[in-house]
């Protein structure tokens, strides 16, 4: 078992690299995450490991230990639902708005080993004809460079590619190689991956007309939580949409995105502030107004 | 709204049906194709197959034959292969001969209830 101030000093260390809040209540996330890494890096225990990165300040050391810790839960078309928005409601509105540049910028801002920027790919070429010509682009950020180069590779494990696909997807956008299925060079090729701490100068990623940021708020404290959210707010086209993860909420944020009810999801809108309130006339669908919390 | 499993091998039904009940979704089983075929005469409320490829009497690629020829039932199944064939000519052939979907042994409740939600089978609110 870790001793406590080991695990105070992992805490921290965590905080300060990635924006990563955890408390005691997650020590068998620790414990589970890093006992590989202490075993991987040669030392005795998670004790051991702490100890060395609290002596000396072993830069690549504490990025794995970052790696380690911020590799999270991912599978295709997770929340099926904000796929259908995507498909129904989103992507038929940029048609009619972009339509004279034919561009959409889509950002995955925490894409893990990739299933998420490679699911939105395949929407969009099953989503097809309409979006023949156009330019799309997608973005895929993550803090960890391990995962986003399994995402370049992307390779997936058979039960990686059961998780969320249909066997028609399967056959159509992966082929197989040995145990493992590989994505296709069509869809690897509608995304760029780079590596992104959210806490940093986000000025080079450029605006976008989607934002995916699913499962990473709720791993962060209020102020980091502000902060993100501020700058992502900035990164949006106006008119453009940001995705969170299904129990991820602007709780105690004042924002101008407008949250967006739509297939028993949400998704959030950057309009501008006339604009806010009551129907949509064009989709119908549901909005509560300017979220200021 | 029932789910009929075909598979010759007791323990893949029993673990189906145990992953089914959990779901809240009602199974009726069978060992082989022949037999898969008088439940089906006599069950119209199937709404999903889930059945194994290679099994004696009559194997799952035969029975996917006997489904997905004109008129053999009044009403249409959704058809899931669930099997340890894991090449892709084999999951091409179910495809192409009329499989709506395919699971690749082993796999998880996820996986299964993921495979649903994309046929859009749900347990009915009454059941």
């Amino acid at each position: 078992m870790v001793s406590n101030d080991i695990l105070q000093f992992f805490f921290s260390l965590l905080y300060q690299e990635s924006g990563l809040l955890l408390d005691e209540s997650k020590r068998y996330l620790i414990e589970t995450r890093l006992e590989p890494v202490a075993a991987q890096e040669g030392f005795a225990s998670i004790d051991a490991l702490g100890k060395k990165l609290m002596e000396r300040n072993d830069a690549l050391l504490r990025q794995t230990v970052v790696d380690a810790m911020t590799t999270n839960e991912t599978s295709f078309f997770r929340d099926k639902s904000h796929f259908e928005i995507l498909r129904d409601e989103i992507i038929p509105r940029l048609i009619q708005s972009n339509e004279k540049t034919k561009k959409i910028r889509i950002w995955c801002a925490a894409c893990s080993t990739g299933q998420e920027p490679y699911s939105i790919g395949i929407h969009l070429k099953e989503i097809g004809v309409k979006l023949k010509d156009w330019d799309i682009q997608i973005l895929a950020t993550d803090i960890s460079e391990p995962v986003l180069s399994q995402a370049r590779l992307g390779v997936y494990s058979q039960h990686e590619v059961q998780r969320g696909l249909s066997a028609p997807q399967l056959l159509r956008y992966f082929s197989k190689e040995g145990l493992a299925w590989k994505i296709s060079s069509e869809i690897r090729n509608m995304v760029q991956f780079r590596k992104l701490n959210l806490l940093a100068d986000l000025s080079s990623v450029g605006t976008s007309d989607i934002i995916f940021c699913r499962n990473i708020l709720i791993y962060f404290d209020l102020k980091t939580k502000k902060n993100v959210i501020n700058k992502l707010f900035d990164l949006l086209n106006l008119g453009g949409s940001l995705f969170l993860g299904g129990s991820e909420a602007f709780m105690g944020i004042k924002t101008s995105l407008v949250r967006v009810e739509a297939k028993k999801a949400c998704y959030y809108k950057k309009e501008n502030i006339s604009q806010n309130g009551g129907t949509d006339s064009r989709s119908g669908m549901k909005r509560r107004g300017v979220c200021q919390t | 709204m029932k789910v009929l499993i075909v598979d010759d091998n007791s323990a893949i039904r029993d673990v189906l049906k145990k992953m089914l009940d959990e779901m809240g979704i009602r199974t009726i089983e069978t060992c082989h194709g022949k037999e898969a075929i008088s439940k089906l005469e006599n069950n119209t409320d199937i709404k999903l197959v889930i059945l194994d490829w290679n099994m004696p009497e009559m194997n799952g690629i035969e029975l996917l034959d006997w489904l997905c020829s004109q008129n053999k039932l009044s009403y249409s199944p959704k058809i899931m292969v669930v099997t340890t064939e894991n090449e892709v000519n084999k999951i091409e052939m179910a495809m192409e001969k009329g499989a709506d979907e395919y699971i690749m042994m082993p796999f998880t409740k996820e996986i299964l209830e993921g495979k649903l939600s994309i046929l859009g089978i749900e347990k009915e609110s009454h059941v």
